[in-house]
């Protein structure tokens, strides 16, 4: 039975390791500038998760078929080294690899977090809230009115409650159901959340980030390539989270330009 | 030493039916209870799992019978999204507090603790019933909430508000949470009860000769993970009481102000931080998932020792090893919360502790498998989940390896990746250890072997049925596969359904396969052959007693311990072992201490 | 010869009999529609130029989006018809009605179609069965939030496509009882709760209050952004009666 269970686990260990090394399932095309510095981290440790995963496995079925074989009698041994061998390779290779892989990883967190937005950013604001995105552009006078939650009325598509009669400054504010923006444009996101918990998530441009009530937090990214994404919600928002979500599109800024024209338009 | 004859747990043997079976003080018949509630529990977790990936993959069928359970929730059976996520948290609920934490800790732990330190109870007997009575009054309030109103919570088992503390988020989030919150709260209380119980049994109940480094390897990790518990369940106790507090008294701990649901204005809440819930609640989520897996490492550990015939490389390192996962444990909550909106400074000092956390996590594993070199492997059903439970925990932890980095974790987090990783380790490893668990001990708890060839058909089949479940799951992470959807409507999830659908499959295959573990459980109980007081030929104390034990564990013969928990290996009387209590000399193995 | 007569006058007794049964009956039916039931009718218009309305970018449901791709949808909180008429503007006797609460035996039928409610308005009488229906490919969930402490009491039910139509009722008189989706956000409905006969305004604001016994009755007009208007109108027989409403655009 033993040597059954051992082929059995050899054949999971190979079978789990084709689809990595085929890349059959693999995250999509980085279209960020920092992505790539999470796509190094993500490969490197794939590469050493693996060996471990893998190695191990193979060495415990390899085991588990020679001890099974042992008859009565035959002595007992002891692995190579005993216990005090197994500990220092453990320190040594386990703790050298999550004192680099720490390390390098702080460098990917940095980037996103903490450096602040460039002062020429493109400030663009993101509502969450149950169970849509909206988004909030300030207009030709580069202010965001304010938001009066008690005004916020979706029937009249006024989800971010903006007093336009009253309130100058959003009189020129632009609200989209799509995020339009230019390509290669540092962007400024500020992240609202009109009820509960949301999140913000883009695959392609490797950011998520998650909106806290009461909190207004912001994250800024550059888009490198032009095309239509996804932004999913991933905090568990209630009954409509998995239909939560809007799309990305990120354009020339002529596009961009006549895109944001078409925008204010329908105001 | 204590003297164990003047203990407060001598107490005269029972009577009548009641006491003997229902509201019984021993510890044996507590440990069963335990284990029985978590069977019941574990069931309706895994038909839930069913319903839900049922559900996934083919999201407007009519699941037969479902409209009989909530014709609002599934109206012509077709199941609602909030239906999904309100059964999605009661599966998470269930299996997490009432199976994983449950059934290794105080199912097994109470069972067997008291014996292996050769004590004749636990050292507040009265305590112990009620921790379990109490248990079992917190697990009915949570079934409650599928009948009320409603019905059951929709906010997952980790109820981050504002979700779970507005009534108007969503159906469920009335009486329903408050359900919820009111049953944790309760199960803490039993849980705290039940950590005194065992760390106080453990320090002053050990017969002669029992120091603290001859105790079996899985009373070491009960003695460490009720240590954890004391901590953790005292954290999330006042949580739950905040959480009641914000939705019935008005106060707002984690309620900010200016909210605004279905164009309503939340008037009654300001200046809480629903950041203030998450810290609380992953100061015991983190060591709470440590409670689930030491206790089966330790069972495991135990079992392994004795299919191994010999002990393992370094008995200390074992324990050092678990001490230092338990101590660790508490510093690493955060990684819970790299992207939450916390500091990202204090995410980068959450991640180094967590990185660390992998070598003592390694080390065990290698002492397992190093072990495992140059002994003659006896392979039994309990053995070889056991070394299922290896296999397992491998897999598991190497995942975490991803999630412990915060940079990696803005992409994976809120994927099918940490789903994978945290079934691996808690849905497929922790129980591992408790089928190892069952096979080992069930002779010595019920007094009948169980059919071996049932065990090991039992074991090919999940070992297979589990990796074809989970190990897809961190395919789909890689793909950034968000969690908790209950339906894929998204034009990235498309390509991935048939990825879902294998999953599917193989969760009702071994669903399925799960009954004949019921069936050798339940027919061994009552037909399976007669079994002798040391079926495996084991070293400790609970094998110095008969199969069941006596109602005082040792019919008045209070034993004498002379040896180290695992002496295997060796040339002795009664063959290739010695037990603990047995006074013959013997070259004892050379070890590395 | 006195046998032949009295069975002829048995026979003609017996046919007036029969007559005199097929006139009382015809009579009955007759009777159910009498010829001195009245209507209302009339026409709503809006004075002025209608309000700018934004308009639905429904692209995060891309199946509600494709439906729209030719005739993009506005918010409908004011919808004016090509002659100036105020559609789904509900008119309902406020005062003076007699007859049963639940006038109307129909069941009428609030539809999600392209992720919006059809009708717009819908209105229906205490007690009056209604269906709500998803056409839709995607699930809607259907949240009526009528005013807190009333009769009526708020539910929130989603409806997955395939799934059978929801049954219910409103116990009180609300106008009118503002239904979301929060799924689909921009999706706006109302349900006005009335006693007695009601109509809802068509594209060219038309309306006709049918089966209205004669009498003096106040009749309420309804619209979701102008709000009420009232106007006495008395019922003849015979001949429906007129009441036209004027909101005026603000």
């Amino acid at each position: 039975m033993a040597k059954f269970v051992a082929v059995t686990l050899i054949l999971i260990t190979i079978g789990s390791a084709i689809p990595i090394i085929a890349h059959i399932w693999v995250p999509p095309a980085d279209i960020s500038t920092h992505g790539h510095l999470i796509d190094e981290q993500l490969s490197d440790t794939m590469f050493e998760a693996g060996i471990c995963f893998i190695a191990a496995q193979i060495i415990l079925a390899i085991f588990m078929w020679t001890a099974s074989s042992r008859k009565p009698g035959e002595k007992i041994r002891n692995f190579p080294g005993g216990a005090k061998a197994l500990v220092t390779a453990a320190f040594l290779l386990v703790g050298t690899e999550v004192l680099a892989l720490g390390f390098f990883g702080s460098k990917a967190w940095g980037e996103i977090y903490f450096t602040p937005a460039a002062a020429d950013s493109l400030p663009v604001q993101v509502q969450a809230g149950q169970f849509a995105f909206y988004f909030r552009y300030p207009g030709p006078d580069g202010k965001f009115g304010p938001i009066h939650p008690e005004m916020v009325n979706e029937a009249s598509q006024n989800v971010f409650g903006l007093d336009t009669t009253h309130d100058q400054d959003a009189k020129d504010d632009i609200v989209t159901a799509e995020m339009g923006i230019p390509v290669n444009k540092e962007i400024h996101l500020l992240m609202h959340s009109k009820d509960v918990g949301h999140s913000f998530y883009v695959r392609e441009l490797r950011i998520q980030q998650d909106f806290v009530p009461g909190l207004d937090l912001s994250l800024h990214f550059t888009a490198t390539k032009v095309g239509r994404y996804e932004i999913v919600c991933t905090q568990l928002c209630g009954l409509g989270h998995y239909n939560m979500k809007a799309y990305l599109k990120v354009m020339s800024q002529p596009d961009y330009d006549a895109w944001m024209k078409q925008q204010a338009a329908l105001q | 030493m204590h003297d164990v004859s003047t203990h407060a747990a001598h107490h005269a043997p029972p009577q009548g039916f009641l006491r003997k079976y229902v509201f019984s003080l021993d510890h044996k018949v507590i440990g069963k209870q335990y284990y029985g509630l978590g069977l019941l529990a574990v069931l309706i977790g895994m038909v839930l799992s069913w319903l839900m990936r049922l559900h996934l993959v083919w999201p407007n069928a009519a699941i037969p019978g479902l409209k009989w359970l909530s014709s609002t929730g599934a109206p012509g059976g077709i199941m609602t999204p909030e239906y999904y996520l309100q059964l999605m948290t009661m599966h998470g609920t269930l299996m997490v507090f009432f199976v994983l934490t449950n059934v290794p800790f105080a199912g097994f732990g109470n069972y067997f603790l008291p014996i292996q330190i050769g004590a004749e109870d636990m050292a507040f007997p009265r305590f112990n019933m009620m921790s379990f009575w109490v248990t079992f009054v917190g697990f009915w309030v949570l079934i409650a909430a599928f009948f009320v109103g409603d019905g059951p919570p929709l906010s997952g088992w980790t109820a981050y508000p504002p979700l779970s503390a507005l009534a108007s988020a969503g159906p469920g989030e009335a009486v329903g949470q408050t359900l919820w919150a009111i049953s944790i709260a309760i199960f803490c209380i039993g849980q705290l009860l039940g950590s005194l119980n065992f760390i106080t049994t453990t320090l002053d109940l050990r017969t002669k000769g029992m120091t603290l480094m001859r105790m079996p390897l899985c009373t070491w990790a009960w003695f460490i993970t009720s240590c954890i518990g004391l901590l953790a369940f005292a954290v999330l106790l006042p949580a739950c009481i905040l959480l009641i507090l914000d939705r019935v008294a008005g106060t707002s701990f984690f309620v900010p102000g200016n909210l605004v649901i279905s164009d309503q204005l939340i008037a009654n809440h300001s200046g809480g931080s629903p950041l203030l819930w998450q810290h609380l609640f992953w100061f015991f989520g983190h060591p709470e998932v440590y409670i689930a897996i030491l206790p089966a490492a330790g069972i495991v550990s135990h079992i392994l020792v004795n299919s191994y015939r010999r002990p393992l490389l370094s008995h200390k390192v074992v324990i050092y090893c678990m001490m230092a996962i338990g101590f660790l444990s508490y510093m690493v909550w955060g990684h819970h919360m790299f992207v939450s909106g916390m500091s990202p400074y204090s995410a980068l000092a959450f991640s180094f502790p967590t990185l660390v956390i992998t070598i003592p996590s390694t080390i065990l594993v290698l002492i397992w498998i190093g072990s495992l070199y140059g002994a003659r492997l006896q392979v039994n059903s309990a053995s070889l989940f056991a070394l299922g439970f290896v296999s397992m925990f491998v897999t598991g932890g190497v995942s975490g390896f991803f999630l412990a980095q915060p940079s990696i974790d803005v992409y994976l987090h809120g994927t099918y990746f940490v789903v994978g990783h945290f079934h691996m380790v808690m849905g497929v490893a922790a129980i591992f250890g408790m089928f190892a668990g069952t096979y080992f001990w069930g002779p010595k708890m019920f007094g009948r072997m169980m059919n071996e060839t049932l065990g090991k058909i039992h074991f090919w089949c999940t070992f297979v049925g589990a990796y074809c479940i989970f190990m897809p799951f961190h395919y789909l992470g890689m793909v950034g596969n968000v969690r908790r959807y209950s339906a894929f409507v998204d034009d990235y999830l498309q390509p991935l359904l048939p990825v879902h659908k294998f999953i599917t499959y193989a969760a009702l295959f071994t669903g399925a396969v799960q009954i004949i573990f019921l069936y050798n459980l339940i027919y061994s109980r009552f037909k399976g052959k007669p079994a002798p007081a040391n079926p495996w030929d084991g070293t400790s104390l609970e094998w110095a007693t008969s199969s069941p034990p006596p109602w005082d564990n040792f019919g008045g013969k209070t034993p004498v311990v002379y040896h180290d928990p695992y002496q295997y290996g060796i040339e002795a009387s009664s063959g290739d072992y010695v037990m603990q209590n047995s006074p013959e000399q013997i070259q004892t193995v050379r070890e590395d201490k | 010869m006195r046998n032949r007569t009295c069975y002829a006058a048995a026979v003609i007794s017996c046919a007036i009999l029969a007559f005199a049964v097929v006139m009382m009956v015809s009579q009955r039916k007759v009777k159910a529609a009498p010829p001195t039931e009245g209507a209302i009718e009339g026409t709503i218009k809006l004075d002025g130029t209608p309000p700018h309305e934004k308009g639905i970018d429904m692209s995060k449901e891309p199946s509600c989006a494709a439906i729209h791709k030719a005739n993009p949808v506005k918010v409908e909180s004011v919808v004016v018809g090509p002659n100036g008429g105020l559609q789904n503007v509900v008119v309902y006797i406020s005062q003076g009605w007699n007859g049963p609460a639940q006038a109307s035996t129909v069941t009428p039928e609030f539809d999600q179609k392209g992720c919006q409610y059809l009708p717009h308005v819908m209105a229906v009488d205490v007690g009056q069965q209604f269906k709500v229906v998803n056409s839709d490919q995607t699930s809607h969930n259907i949240h009526p939030m009528p005013t807190p402490g009333g009769q009526n009491h708020e539910w929130n039910k989603s409806q997955p496509p395939g799934a059978p139509p929801i049954n219910s009722s409103w116990a009180g008189e609300e106008v009118a009882i503002h239904v979301k989706c929060n799924i689909h956000p921009w999706m706006s409905g109302y349900m006005a709760v009335v006693k007695g006969p009601y109509a809802v305004s068509d594209n060219n604001g038309s309306f006709k209050i049918e089966n209205v016994p004669p009498g003096d009755y106040t009749l309420t007009a309804w619209q979701e952004t102008y709000g009420t208007q009232t106007q006495k109108v008395t019922v003849a027989a015979g001949k429906p009666a007129t009441a036209n409403f004027t909101y005026k655009a603000k």
